[in-house]
């Protein structure tokens, strides 16, 4: 599905990936964890498409294709989907004209027809229930005072309707309560499946538990440094990030 | 300052020519007003970027020329389908309709008027009820600090004339056309409107500028409100001249204890345009809502000057004018509210929001506050900005191209104004007209 194979990237002249390698199969899910500034939200943008870094080096192949050769829409209507840390407010643009807009951009793509304006509303309605969530978020203005929980809830609505291939997840735990969590986490496990890849960056093992990912991995100062299974989350969270560091300068890597 | 004195000399000539044919031309109160403006316009002639309300519009390149009254047309100038272009699809409305300046009564709808409303042309108005007109006409003119507004005094030719009894509801909007056919340079129109609502009365008027052809000609306007108490207008102004035209109109507007007057300008057209709106607040909980939008591109410069007064207690006023611009454009909005001493209570509220889609488009937004009372709310906001690239990424991220998200974000900062249009056929006609403008042809229906 994805191969990132030694990534380089910065901004402003400042390298922030450093040689970043990964493969995602299809159908895997995969964690990323890193203390804060790693680059852990370059890499979800730099894959999502947005303007401002250079790519200095390597390269990243999404589906035979290469990824980092194509606008951002064009991305997105093949499959990536990138759900926000922090979800932009557009007011004046309601939450279903968005969808909508959305949807029909990708069927066009895929050379299916627009849905009409009832089997429209039907689906997101469906989607809705899904991320329990009220319908009159419909009609408000995309994020615009949405609170924190409900613009991460919004990201995962928008990744149901629009069936991605690949899900880039960029910490849609953080903001959540208890019970939301579960809710999203449901909702995103609802989408998994053979053809579906997820890259899920978060800092807490608490979402692993609801989203089980297949393998974790560490990103810390630009580049992944340590990749497990489930199990390198718990120790994290035991643990920090401290000892990887030290393992890694007892290598000398 | 002083008009130079080929200006004195042709406008004199001009209003020599004219004379006996202006309305009341046989009215000796008329005949002594439109004189005596004339004397004002040339003691102080055209304002300069030196007077401190014209400070950001130079409006040189009108006093430069010299603009000849349009005559009265020798036949009818415009068939009913002309209207087509600029009536409103959907809107059920009487209609009156000036063609450079005089009323075409062939063109205009009146019908099923209710008891208690008196709507025409103020020239026939003139004639009718000379003296119903004497004790409304010039209470407002702004004739004293304006030249524009005195030459439209000595000049003017027709407008609308809306009249309501006390406690009358006008249930259909009363749309007037304003048209002209000059396709020569140097033609000015002086459309000049009276509105006058009883106690209790409730109206919409909107108003439709617009050219036939493209020409530098000159449409100075000026309108004078009058609301009894607890009266209600609700007045759309739709300019859409040619973008050669120079365009310069100033209302003066009365709002006394419980009235209410919403105006909603939208300029797409003109070359030089300038709305002057003075609005008194002047009895116990009176309003004032004040809603501009301006879709500029070219050469265009489009000036908002707001000025209200809040002289007595718990008055309202809100002001909420937005821009998008493109090209060499160049908007400038300045609000000022002065809060009277009396006007304690007084909730004033004024936004500018400025759109720029060019490097070399310009927005000027002066927001003046003079509060001389203690215990009052104000507040002022303006922005003057780019499209927001976030939001662009995060369409883009949801598979909407560039172009396309680009024009929905136009889009839905104009449609901001539009959306506070309580009439629901302006909202959709300007939403077409103004939006495909804005979108260089997509329709909004193609973006979702
Ligand atoms: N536009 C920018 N200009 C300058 N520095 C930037 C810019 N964008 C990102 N950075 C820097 O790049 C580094 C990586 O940032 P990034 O947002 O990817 O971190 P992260 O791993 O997602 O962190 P967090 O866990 O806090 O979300 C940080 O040091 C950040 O300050
Ligand atoms: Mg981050």
């Amino acid at each position: 599905m994805l191969s990132i194979r030694n990534l380089q990237a910065s901004v402003d002249g400042k390298p922030i990936l450093k040689g970043l390698s990964l493969e995602i199969g299809k159908g895997e899910v995969h964690a990323i964890m890193g203390p804060n500034g790693s680059g852990k939200s370059t890499l979800a943008h730099i894959l999502a498409g947005r303007d401002g870094y250079q790519v200095t080096g390597g390269e990243v192949i999404y589906r035979g294709k290469d990824l980092l050769d194509m606008p951002t829409e064009e991305r997105a209507r093949e499959g990536v989907f990138l759900a926000f840390q922090y979800p932009v407010e557009i007011p004046g643009v309601s939450n279903i004209y968005l969808l909508k807009a959305a949807l029909n951009a990708v069927r066009k793509h895929r050379g299916e027809g627009e849905l009409d304006a009832m089997d429209f509303l039907k689906l997101v309605k469906e989607r809705m229930k899904l991320v329990e969530m009220d319908e009159q978020f419909l009609y408000r203005p995309v994020n615009e005072g949405f609170s924190g929980g409900e613009k991460k809830r919004n990201e995962i609505l928008q990744m149901a309707v629009l069936q991605p291939s690949l899900g880039i997840l960029d910490e849609t735990d953080s903001g959540l309560d208890i019970d939301a969590l579960r809710v999203v986490a449901n909702g995103v496990n609802a989408l998994r499946g053979p053809e579906r890849s997820l890259m899920v960056v978060t800092h807490y093992q608490r979402l692993l538990d609801y989203i089980v990912p297949d393998h974790v991995h560490v990103l810390a100062g630009g580049r992944i440094v340590k990749s497990g299974d489930r199990s390198l989350a718990l120790e994290l969270e035991r643990r920090g990030y401290g000892w990887i560091e030290d393992e890694l300068r007892a290598t000398g890597s | 300052m002083e008009a130079a004195a080929e200006i004195k000399d042709h406008y004199r000539s001009d209003f020599e020519r004219l004379r006996d044919g202006l309305p009341g031309g046989r009215i000796p109160w008329m005949k002594r007003r439109r004189e005596a403006a004339l004397a004002r316009f040339a003691a102080q002639g055209f304002p300069t970027v030196r007077d401190e309300a014209w400070k950001y519009t130079d409006t040189g390149v009108i006093a430069r020329r010299t603009f000849t009254t349009a005559s009265p047309p020798a036949r009818a100038a415009l068939a009913r389908g002309d209207l087509a272009a600029f009536t409103i699809p959907g809107l059920d409305c009487h209609r009156l309709v000036f063609v450079d300046g005089r009323i075409a009564p062939e063109l205009c709808d009146l019908d099923a008027l209710p008891a208690g409303a008196a709507v025409g042309g103020l020239a026939a108005a003139l004639e009718g009820d000379a003296a119903g007109v004497e004790k409304l006409l010039g209470r407002l003119a702004d004739d004293d600090g304006n030249g524009f507004a005195a030459l439209n005094t000595a000049f003017m030719t027709d407008g609308v004339c809306l009249r309501l009894a006390d406690g009358v509801a006008l249930e259909r909007p009363v749309h007037v056309l304003h048209l002209s056919t000059a396709d020569t340079d140097g033609t000015a129109v002086h459309p000049r409107n009276l509105v006058a609502l009883g106690r209790g009365s409730r109206a919409v008027l909107i108003e439709t500028y617009a050219g036939l052809r493209e020409a530098a000609g000159l449409t100075n306007v000026q309108s004078e409100v009058l609301l009894g108490e607890g009266a209600e207008l609700e007045h759309y102004k739709l300019q859409q001249e040619s973008a050669k035209t120079f365009h310069i109109a100033d209302t003066g507007v009365h709002v006394p204890a419980g009235a209410r007057y919403r105006a909603h300008g939208i300029d797409a057209g003109g070359r030089l345009v300038r709305n002057g709106v003075r609005v008194r607040i002047d009895g116990a909980g009176a309003e004032c809502e004040l809603n501009g939008l301006y879709v500029l591109a070219g050469r265009q410069h489009v000036d908002n000057h707001t000025v209200i007064d809040h002289l007595k207690p718990d008055g309202v006023s809100r002001e909420f004018f937005k821009g998008v611009l493109e090209g060499h454009a160049r908007s400038v909005f300045s609000g000022k509210v002065i809060v009277h001493p009396d006007a304690q209570h007084t909730d004033a509220r004024q936004t500018n929001h400025n759109l720029l889609l060019s490097e070399n488009a310009e927005a000027d937004t002066r927001p003046q506050l003079e509060i001389y009372a203690d215990d009052v709310k104000c507040a002022h906001g303006a922005t003057v900005g780019q499209l927001d690239p976030d939001a662009l990424y995060y369409l883009q991220s949801r598979a909407i191209d560039e172009d396309a998200a680009r024009s929905l974000l136009i889009y839905a900062f104009a449609n901001d104004v539009i959306g506070r249009l309580s009439l629901e056929p302006v909202r959709s006609y300007l939403e077409r007209t103004l939006t495909e403008r804005l979108l260089h042809g997509r329709r909004v229906e193609d973006l979702i």
